[in-house]
């Protein structure tokens, strides 16, 4: 039972990280825009949230809900800024998207990778930089409900942003399946030619929807630093495999956000099975963390063998779209 | 007099060093139906372009309702009350009819779906039409699209309303109920703009005939005064000759026969069900249908581009001695070499057959280049070809080496036709050749398929406007619903009767005796 519980909890947080990717990416998909930079953008999220908690941290006398406030707006700001400069290239220039994806996500591993080991330098070595401060802020439980039996274990011993990423799902699906700005979206990410002709500002759309689709992103990245891995920082790309499960998860969630909910803590759930299943030898565990990789492409022939059209990606995804000149 | 709806004076546009249109000066008026008319690159959708917001005029002044309008966008034509109906429909396929009519419109405070419907209820009932809000765009007919870009326009509060080419892809009795919701707005005080190619239709529907010629206004006739011939040689400038010619078939052989040919589509629909027909040489066998029942599944059949079901026969009658061959199981390749070439014109007119980045030479190499033994290309023979191509069509193009995709839609149509001919086939297959060709480039095509005829080629024509394939086919073959409902001799029927076996299926298959 024990096992169980400590196997749910380990998806759920692991979850929580790729469905801010998915959340994110889902949100600029629907525009048009394939951001293959979704592993960038985390590292970058992550990185800005542990700079800023640092910096004020080591200001001395921090307070734990400041600190959490900074390194929240510096995650939101530096991830929202790389989701504009992967607008500019594709949206302003109409620079290939797939390729700008990539570089992006190079180049926000880059960039974390550079800091992060600068910052540990700072901290006094490797393995010496930790944020306990902010950290234990983002994994503050409710009081009263920690100590409801199996329960509490279950769905109150988390940080507020495991919650907060349930709530932005349902709230993002309101707002794509049922509110007029959200049928506007949908309609640049499937006919951009149509969608202008009666009067919607595709430009403004995808820019909006890539940037903030890019701060959601980000957060998956704060959450993995400051609750995954405990206010403390690692050059060992673990962030950027998640970042391409992340877009795994788009698929599999066939682009609705409330899917993607299940769908992360499914992800969660088969790729750490292999934590609590005992006598496999390491070669089988390798193959269990394939599990998630498994289950997207299986979701992938089931739904392209369904040929249902709202089943399939935005029509004019990773196309760019400029109003038709000779 | 009423100060006309839109007023036009002096507008010109260019594109680089090219002249669309240049000083145009004309009127729209309240209550009329104007029809516009034009060879193709003379102007008038970019014309009226400017008008719905999509151009902006290099020069000139625009009035609507006599006051002077800046349309910057297409949101801006709507506030004017301009409204246009693209050729190619601006919807969301996947959004049902309501989304797509009230898309991007701003949300009013406290706006219900219910009201909005019964808005959409008002329109129709004043106009005529049927239209089913939760439908989505993917399970529409041609038809139903276009009623649905006229709500569209119509729910903005649209009363000038510009149509390209609407009839384009109507059956005809879907183009007379089009008409009759014409005339529905015209009576309703609307000003309405119809740009089509066919003079027959112009003068049945419209009350003024203006007439662009290669990008400048020509003059306006009352449409009481004008005649296919008067409107004809203004279009163009000089004096056409408007007959399509029919000479009779010269010993015809037979040279393919089609036997219980089906197709199961990729969604494992029955696209064609049981056809079986002839073709013979030196006939051009027309065949009808409104579009998707089949018509590209069974050209592409016998062109080896298509999987066919088990049964299913095709087979090739070479001309003087050879040996019937079977066609189905031969690859697109063999099939071309035993003399047997298909040109189709899809919706966007590239993108079947010719690669719209690359030139004429390198176009018409596609099509032969395994002939060469040499490891290295040898663009000679092709390049005498493309050059041959070019004068004898009369193509307007800088130069064989300029990506076809820079040549306006009839040039291009004309370098797919005029390749499938050069390789001298035996059976010439063209589907949609005419698409959105004026009708000076439609008659150059209609004469070179003539030509094909009299050289003994099997033609297969596939063709949307029924008054051409009447003129022109030899037989025609109606389908319907994947199958063949009629075959008629092309002398002695009436378009009312091909329009009405293209809609109602009236052959059932064996299987449904007595149901």
């Amino acid at each position: 039972m024990d096992r169980i519980l400590m196997l749910i909890q380990a998806a759920v947080t692991f979850g929580t990280v790729i469905l801010y990717g998915s959340l994110g990416e889902i949100l600029t998909e629907k525009s048009g825009h394939l951001n293959l930079g979704v592993p960038g953008i985390m590292y970058i999220g992550g990185i800005s949230g542990l700079a800023g908690a640092y910096f004020y941290e080591s200001a001395g006398e921090p307070i734990a809900f400041v600190s959490m406030l900074i390194s929240l707006l510096a995650a939101l700001a530096g991830s929202a800024l790389a989701g504009l400069l992967y607008s500019f290239l594709t949206v302003t220039l109409r620079a290939n998207q797939n390729v700008t994806g990539l570089t992006l996500t190079i180049f926000g591993a880059g960039v974390a990778n550079f800091y992060g080991a600068s910052l540990m330098k700072l901290a006094g070595g490797v393995g010496q930089i930790s944020v306990s401060v902010t950290s234990s802020a983002y994994r503050a439980t409710i009081p009263f409900l920690r100590n409801i039996p199996v329960l509490s274990t279950l769905l109150f011993r988390y940080g507020w942003l495991v919650y907060v990423a349930v709530v932005i799902a349902f709230v993002m699906h309101h707002f794509i399946y049922k509110t007029r700005t959200g049928l506007n979206l949908r309609a640049v990410g499937e006919n951009p030619a149509t969608a202008d002709a009666v009067g919607i500002r595709v430009t403004r759309y995808k820019y909006l929807a890539t940037c903030i689709g890019s701060a959601v992103c980000g957060l998956g990245g704060l959450f993995y630093v400051m609750d995954y891995t405990k206010g403390t920082w690692a050059n060992d790309g673990t962030i950027e495999r998640l970042g391409w499960l992340a877009v795994a998860l788009v698929i599999f969630s066939i682009w609705r956000p409330r899917n993607a909910i299940w769908g992360a803590y499914l992800f969660g759930f088969l790729y750490w099975m292999y934590m609590y299943i005992s006598g496999l030898s390491r070669g089988s565990q390798e193959l269990f963390k394939m599990l998630p990789y498994v289950v997207t492409l299986m979701v992938l022939i089931f739904v392209s063998l369904r040929k249902k059209r709202e089943t399939q990606a935005p029509s004019s995804l990773g196309l760019s779209y400029f109003r038709e000149d000779r | 007099m009423t100060t006309p709806a839109v007023q036009l004076e002096n507008i010109s546009k260019r594109f680089g060093s090219v002249i669309a249109n240049a000083h145009v000066t004309m009127d729209i008026r309240h209550g009329e139906i104007l029809s516009l008319l034009g060879e193709n690159g003379s102007g008038k959708t970019t014309l009226m372009n400017m008008l719905s917001g999509v151009y902006h005029p290099d020069e000139g002044t625009i009035l609507i309702n006599g006051e002077k309008a800046s349309i910057n966008a297409p949101k801006d034509a709507y506030q004017y009350g301009i409204g246009m109906v693209h050729q190619h429909f601006k919807l969301v396929d996947l959004f049902t009819a309501y989304e797509n009519i009230v898309l991007g419109l701003p949300v009013k405070k406290g706006e219900r779906k219910e009201q909005n419907e019964e808005k959409i209820r008002q329109i129709c009932e004043n106009y005529g039409f049927e239209i089913d809000l939760e439908k989505k765009v993917y399970d529409m007919t041609v038809s139903e699209k276009q009623t649905l870009e006229i709500m569209k326009v119509l729910y903005r509060g649209a009363d000038i309303l510009i149509l390209d080419e609407p009839t384009a892809v109507l059956t005809p009795q879907e183009t007379d109920r089009l008409f009759e919701v014409l005339r529905n707005m015209r009576a309703d005080g609307k000003a309405i703009v119809i740009i089509t190619h066919k003079l027959h239709e112009v003068l049945e529907i419209s009350d003024r005939v203006a007439i662009l010629r290669k990008g400048e206004f020509v003059g306006c006739i009352p449409t009481a005064e004008a005649t296919p011939q008067i409107l004809t040689e203004r279009m163009v400038g000089k004096k056409v000759e408007l007959q399509i010619e029919r000479p009779l078939p010269q010993s015809p052989e037979l040279r393919l026969r089609v036997r219980h040919l089906n197709v199961i589509s990729e969604y494992g629909l029955p696209v064609l069900h049981d056809v079986s027909f002839d073709v013979y040489s030196g006939e051009i066998l027309g065949i009808a249908g409104i579009s998707g029942c089949g018509q590209k599944e069974l050209l592409e059949s016998i062109a080896g581009l298509q999987k066919t079901e088990t049964g299913s026969e095709v087979t090739f009658f070479p001309a003087g001695n050879g040996t019937d061959t079977p066609l189905i199981g031969l690859s697109p390749r063999q099939i071309k070499k035993l003399g047997i070439s298909l040109s189709f014109v899809p919706e966007d007119r590239l993108g079947m057959g010719l690669v719209g980045s690359m030139g004429m030479v390198d176009n018409m190499m596609l099509k032969n280049y395994d002939e060469c033994s040499s490891f290295f290309t040898n663009r000679r023979t092709p390049r005498e070809l493309a050059e041959k191509v070019m004068i004898d069509l009369d193509i307007v193009t800088p130069g064989v080496f300029t990506p076809v995709r820079r040549l306006s839609g009839g040039n291009v149509q004309k370098v797919l036709v005029g390749r499938e001919i050069a390789s001298a086939p035996s059976v010439l297959m063209t589907a949609y050749a005419v698409r959105g060709l004026d009708i000076n480039t439609s008659y150059t095509i209609y004469h070179l398929l003539n030509e094909q005829k009299m050289k003994g080629v099997a033609v297969i024509y596939v063709g949307e406007d029924l008054d051409v394939l009447l003129a022109l086919s030899d037989r025609i073959l109606v389908l319907c619903e994947g199958q063949v409902n009629a075959v008629l001799d092309g002398r002695t029927a009436t378009k009312e009767q091909v329009g009405l076996y293209m809609t109602h299926l009236e052959r059932k298959d064996g299987n449904s005796h007595g149901a």
